[in-house]
């Protein structure tokens, strides 16, 4: 690597189950004003590039980006939209530093999911128009199928699902801005109705609404500034394929080979013993676990037995979604993955209150971009 | 900085592709380019990826429908987007990814399929309004676009007949292309009578929709240089997103495009573009917009770019030319695709490859330029043999 990049600054706003009290542009202005009073910089002056992170069909508006620039104080500046991940956003950020060209750069992603009035169909959209849309009614039935051939293949009992959906949960409750933070036991969870067998309500993470800004800045910047840096270490980004047909269905070969890359770039062998806590996806509960071996927390098999064993709790060997994970903060869309890089920012910098974990030094953070994607990224953070 | 080149290039016939998916578009694309170069998938470190609104397909995250056509099965694989700007932010990505260090090799695929957006694109455009200022006055791409036109004609005085030039010289020159939809002879009377869809904008100012992909290949230098004896390097790269809103701004200048491209220059080391540029591919989807961007990107004094191409200077033959591909105008306007399109022309041409659309004079540093957004964006890219 040419040059180390740092995260300098991180603001949100949420998350919320629904949020009419706000635009999204007053929620993109307030969490963007946070990142700049964090990190102690004025975007007018000192922001060389902004990377917003959309999809057209979740904002109801095509061409997006033509909304972005006013709020967070980018206008008559490089600004471009990354129709992707939140974390594929900052490694566009990350990838611009690298370049020489820019210093310092702002990343923009967030969920007005509240705005859609049925985000199934929405997400149906994205199924192959030809081969798969006139079979599959709900796109949800295809994390059904995964679940299930997943759970078949690791042989992975209900209960430990239902472990993943508690401790994410409870994780949530120490969190303040999670929107669907509960106590909930296991009888709960297990008697609940199929509503995509395996899949119940439970399992599935509920949309929710927020912003969130983070600022990447070049060594030489984040060196002078105030704030302790939080260095990105690796990324890694990969895309299996779209085609439901020919997918690995039990592996998450996406989350493997993007974590390979970003372990790679940051010198990790041994993820499982180098890693202090990871933010993996979890929007659907299964996800975690499945997520958790293929970045290497634990070999194939064993995330159902360390979940089980509570060491993937904030106290545990390996915390996993000390946030609360989507289960717990909400589905923020494309904007999760920005959620997670705030969590994991806050933690390495000692500032995560109640669930603050205990070895804070080097995390692992995931993102997976949802039904019917094979599109994931990783990123190394450390301190 | 580490240098970046482009190796080769290939899009596909812009037309009413009823019968191919965007993938098999991407894919026929992206197949060419690489026979171009005569590499493989297998060389590829990562792709990336530019098209514009999914409301043209109805595909949602279309860029996740793309992936395997374009060929990003298991790579790492992005994709970005500024509206129109688009194809030429494709190859900004592009080259910010091998610039970076990470990779050694890009593959950047544009892909646009609008025919299937039926009764006509525009129903997908009233979607990219202000849903509460705008959207409820229904309005059309191409009332903003008669907007601009009039206060551009208005500012500097400048009658129909000059603009209508462009037109003329677009469609000509798309005569030689064999992906051409409009590639046609014809008068600056036959432009003044065409149909008017909303004044002063008349059928033949305007750019065709049609369907589309193309692709670029890029490589680090040390790759670039073993893979072919004549790269393209990637000099400057420049863009820049203006407010939203349109309504606030003089629409006789496009300031964001003046932005973008002193970015581009002051990477490029270029510091008089008027001698420096020898061939530029303005983004043309309406006669008036090469003007207009020919202004922007400072190859004249504002209001003096009709001036330029009555002389003939913007001719094949002339001193600066000006879409010698004949532009969206000629070639047609599949809108990410078409941005790439200039980026491939002007490839072409510094290369010397462009057989019968092969400009006169010798070319050494070229420009293109995509424009986007709610008149918003300008991306501009600087290539050199």
């Amino acid at each position: 690597m040419i040059r180390k990049v740092a995260i300098i600054g991180t603001g949100y706003i949420g998350c919320f189950p629904t949020s009419p009290h706000l635009s999204y542009k007053e929620m993109m202005f307030e969490a963007a004003c946070r990142a700049y009073t964090d990190a102690g910089i004025d975007p007018r002056k000192d922001a060389d590039g902004f990377v917003c992170v959309s999809e057209d069909f979740h904002e109801g508006t095509s061409i997006f980006d033509e909304y972005v620039p006013d709020q967070i104080g980018a206008y008559m500046k490089p600004v471009h939209t990354i129709a992707g991940d939140g974390i594929q956003g900052l490694i566009a950020a990350f990838l611009k530093i690298q370049t020489g060209l820019m210093n310092i750069v702002v990343v923009e992603a967030h969920s007005k999911a509240s705005n859609m009035m049925f985000p199934e169909h929405i997400t149906s959209l994205a199924l192959d128009p030809i081969f798969n849309r006139p079979v599959l009614r709900n796109a949800y039935s295809i994390a059904a199928m995964e679940m299930r051939r997943y759970i078949y293949e690791r042989k992975i009992p209900l209960e430990a699902l239902a472990k993943v959906v508690i401790k994410n949960k409870l994780n949530a409750l120490k969190n303040p801005s999670s929107a669907y933070p509960a106590y909930v036991d296991a009888d709960e969870i297990l008697a609940a109705e199929r509503c995509f067998d395996p899949l119940s309500s439970w399992d599935i993470a509920s949309y929710a609404d927020g912003a969130f800004v983070v600022i990447v800045a070049s060594e030489e910047v984040a060196r002078n500034l105030k704030v302790k840096p939080v260095w990105i270490k690796g990324v890694g980004w990969c895309t299996e394929t779209p085609s439901l047909e020919t997918r690995d269905w039990v592996n998450a070969t996406y989350a493997e080979r993007a974590a390979e890359m970003a372990y790679r770039m940051a010198g990790i062998k041994n993820p499982a013993k180098e890693i202090d806590f990871a933010e993996v996806d979890d929007s659907f509960s299964y996800k975690e676990l499945q997520h958790m071996e293929a970045i290497g927390l634990c070999r194939k098999g064993e995330a159902g037995y360390l979940v089980m064993e509570g060491e993937t709790g904030i106290d545990g060997r390996i915390p996993v979604n000390p946030s609360g994970g989507s289960l717990g903060v909400g589905n923020l869309m494309d904007a999760t993955g920005l959620m997670r890089i705030v969590e994991a920012v806050g933690q390495l910098r000692r500032e995560a209150g109640r669930r603050q974990v205990e070895k804070a030094e080097t995390a692992v953070v995931q993102s997976w971009r949802g039904i019917p994607t094979t599109t994931g990224a990783v990123v190394v953070l450390g301190i | 900085m580490r240098r970046v080149a482009i190796v080769g290039a290939g899009m596909t016939k812009f037309i009413r592709r009823a019968q191919e998916t965007g993938k098999e578009l991407s894919f026929e694309a992206a197949n060419m380019a690489l026979n171009s170069c005569e590499l493989t998938i297998k060389d590829i470190d990562c792709i990336v990826m530019g098209t514009a609104p999914d409301a043209f397909d109805g595909v949602h995250m279309k860029g996740e429908y793309l992936a395997d056509g374009a060929g990003a099965w298991r790579k790492p694989y992005m994709r970005s987007f500024v509206g129109g700007g688009t194809g030429v932010f494709a190859v900004i990505q592009g080259w910010y990814h091998v610039a970076s260090g990470l990779f050694d090799t890009c593959l950047v695929v544009c892909e646009e399929k609008m025919s299937s957006c039926q009764p006509h694109p525009q129903g997908a455009f009233l979607t990219i309004f202000d849903n509460i200022i705008e959207r409820p006055l229904g309005p059309n791409l191409l009332w903003i676009f008669a907007l601009e036109m009039n206060r551009y004609m208005s500012v500097y005085k400048i009658p129909k007949e000059e603009i209508a030039l462009v037109a003329v010289k677009n469609k000509r020159n798309a005569k030689d292309h064999p992906c051409a939809l409009l590639g046609e002879d014809i008068t600056v009377e036959d432009v003044l009578k065409s149909e008017v869809l909303a004044w002063p904008v008349q059928r033949l100012d305007v750019s065709p929709i049609s369907d589309g992909a193309a692709a670029v290949v890029l490589a680090s230098e040390d790759r670039a240089r073993r893979i072919t004896d004549k790269p393209v390097w990637i000099d400057g790269v420049g863009w820049c997103l203006d407010t939203t809103y349109w309504t606030n701004r003089d629409l006789a200048y496009p300031r964001y495009v003046e932005a973008a491209a002193i970015m581009a220059y002051k990477m490029a080391g270029i510091t008089d573009p008027r001698r420096e540029i020898h061939i530029a591919e303005p983004y043309d989807p309406f006669d008036y917009k090469e003007l207009h961007h020919m202004e922007g990107l400072l190859l004249c004094d504002k209001g003096e770019a009709p001036k330029l191409t009555a002389k003939g200077v913007t001719s094949r033959d002339g001193e600066l030319p000006v879409c010698p591909s004949g532009g969206l105008l000629g070639v047609g306007n599949p809108i990410a695709a078409a941005g790439l399109m200039k980026v491939c022309e002007i490839f072409w041409q510094l290369r010397e490859e462009a057989g019968a659309r092969q400009v006169t004079r010798k070319v050494r540093t070229g420009v293109a330029q995509a424009w986007g957004d709610l008149m918003q964006v300008g991306t501009v890219v600087v290539l050199r043999r």
